[in-house]
């Protein structure tokens, strides 16, 4: 049974579809990639999968219960994590408390324990340290823990935006972009991570990006998007060659 | 033990045992001059109204302008306590706290799905219809006022007021009080982060509105007598005022706050036409040099006494 089914998804903005009949498969720990030209409506499906948008028609099936109506925190709860196109980190807070916040739905203690300072607070608290401060280190961020989150150079800001995902403890991961604003060089880091990550922890990720050599390079599997529509699906050396995929981005060959 | 008793909290019990001490030891040999007590007793009280108003405004970022309002409930139904049921002095402001932090709750259900300038005027608006209800009481005394027993002293007044900063501190440094903080943040990251952000809002708010129902309680009891007047929006503005200089997000800074404009108003109370235009002066100036507020999100901290803060506080931000 795949992890993430989304059947015949539509989502109109007034007469503007966004999406039309979108069909997904993801399986557990599978790496695929959403690829389409901008304003294809990537980030949109993003949206609709994490309840930010409601679906104008279709089905979103995680695990075995069905998505419908949960808003961005319970579809979270579920085990669906994702990043920002525009990094949204809570950037006036230290790289640590960041983390902390994503930790809060998973290990939380009553409020009670924590206005009157009762064991379970201080349990809580040590749990929650111990747990961030070993993701931050996967990240190369241990030293940066007190740092505020603003003052971070862009490339840790966006690993402190995947490894603040990774704290909700998530099945499936959503990166929007992460290659985004990125040097080749850190490119090629962010594709050894991936990879890392999804082997670490355990999890399927479904990726948009612009930049295919990342695509290319760590998806098992690519869906194409073109206004709104799925016009192609399958293993990146068949996407490549894909005569509609190349027509997306590149325009009609003028005869 | 070592969670409770590092250098920092030892020497912050020590102050507050101090100021207690000199305070109430210069009450007991009558060396107090009256326009002090009353003053310090104000302080008490605006400074539970300025962190509360904070805790709303400052920390979860939600912007409330209606504090007065939820003073006024407190302060009435723990006057209604004591003058016609004689109910003991702790019950009154325990029911003055409650009935407040009720209607915060049933009244931010609604309003805090808005946001912004909306929110604002909407708690704006709340308040003003609460001081209009108690006005049109005759049960409460209607616009000539509501007599109150004074029961309050400065022990009472004081204790309450660290038992609040108390609550309001080990709420904010905890991981109830990030997610309010990531909130204020950024709502869009905080609910895909797992937050539930309508529930944390709805919690700092009915917070918020307990300890200014508290702060009411207080008043009541020590001012002899209550009056719609008193409610009016320009008390939420003074409390807004307290909460923006000392700095939005800080809870110390909420206090200095509080102490800065009670003590200015008190000082400036010879030249009451000039009151007003003097602190408009200081709050303009303040916004031009330092549009953070005195301390901005940061705390006051005596970490400079010890080698390490205390490591559970841990969202110093």
């Amino acid at each position: 049974m795949p992890l993430l089914k989304i059947e015949n998804l539509s989502k109109s903005f007034g007469g503007l579809k966004a999406v039309s009949n979108l069909n997904i498969e993801i399986n557990d720990k599978e790496l695929i990639g959403l690829i389409g030209p901008n304003g294809a409506g990537k980030t949109t499906v993003f949206n609709l999968l994490t309840g930010v948008y409601d679906k104008s028609e279709g089905n979103i099936t995680f695990g075995d219960k069905n998505l419908s109506g949960l808003k961005p925190y319970q579809v979270t709860h579920r085990g669906m994590a994702r990043t920002f196109q525009n990094i949204r980190l809570f950037s006036d807070l230290s790289v640590i408390d960041n983390v902390k916040i994503a930790y809060h739905q998973r290990t939380s203690y009553s409020m009670a324990s924590a206005i009157f300072r009762l064991p379970g607070y201080y349990s809580g608290e040590a749990e929650m340290e111990r747990k961030a401060l070993e993701l931050l280190k996967i990240f190369h961020l241990e030293d940066k823990a007190q740092e505020t989150a603003k003052n971070l150079p862009y490339g840790e800001q966006r690993r402190l935006e995947i490894a603040r995902a990774l704290a909700t403890e998530p099945k499936l991961l959503l990166l929007d972009e992460p290659a985004a604003g990125m040097n080749p060089q850190e490119t090629q880091d962010l594709m050894n991570l991936i990879r890392w990550i999804r082997e670490q922890f355990k999890l399927a990720i479904l990726l948009i990006e612009h930049d295919m050599s990342l695509v290319m390079g760590v998806c098992e599997r690519i869906y194409v998007l073109d206004y709104g529509m799925i016009i192609a699906q399958g293993a990146p050396d068949e996407i490549k060659s894909n005569p509609k995929v190349i027509e997306a981005y590149l325009g009609e060959e003028v005869v | 033990m070592g969670k409770w008793m590092n250098r920092q909290s030892l020497v912050t019990i020590l102050g507050v045992l101090l100021i207690y001490g000199i305070v109430q030891g210069s009450i007991f040999m009558d060396v107090m001059p009256p326009f002090v007590a009353l003053t310090l007793i104000q302080i008490c009280i605006y400074v539970i109204l300025s962190s509360s108003l904070n805790l709303i405004n400052g920390i979860t970022g939600q912007f409330s302008i209606g504090h007065a309002g939820f003073m006024a409930i407190g302060g009435y139904f723990a006057a209604i306590v004591i003058v016609k049921f004689h109910g003991p002095l702790v019950l009154a402001l325990l029911v003055g706290a409650i009935v407040s932090a009720v209607a915060g709750f049933l009244i931010g259900l609604p309003t805090l799905r808005l946001n912004g300038d909306y929110l604002a005027i909407a708690t704006l608006g709340l308040g003003e219809i609460v001081r209009i209800i108690f006005l049109n009481t005759e049960y409460v005394g209607g616009a000539s006022g509501f007599s109150v027993p004074k029961t309050i002293n400065w022990t009472w007044a004081f204790g309450l007021t660290v038992l609040s900063i108390l609550v309001m501190r080990n709420f904010i440094n905890s991981t109830h009080g990030r997610a309010c903080i990531s909130v204020r943040e950024n709502e869009i990251a905080a609910d895909a982060m797992g937050i539930n952000t309508t529930k944390y809002k709805i919690i700092a708010f009915t917070l918020g509105a307990f300890f200014a129902g508290l702060a009411g309680g207080i008043y009541a009891n020590y001012m002899y007598i209550i009056q719609p007047m008193t409610f009016s929006f320009l008390k939420s503005f003074d409390i807004l005022v307290m909460v923006v200089l000392g700095g939005l997000g800080s809870l110390t800074g909420s206090i200095v706050g509080a102490i800065v404009m009670t003590v200015a108003s008190a000082a400036l109370a010879g030249l009451p036409e000039w009151r007003l235009v003097i602190t408009a002066v200081l709050l303009v100036a303040m916004m031009i040099f330092r549009p953070t507020g005195l301390l901005g999100t940061k705390e006051f901290s005596l970490s400079f006494l010890g080698k390490k803060g205390d490591k559970n506080a841990a969202s110093k931000n």
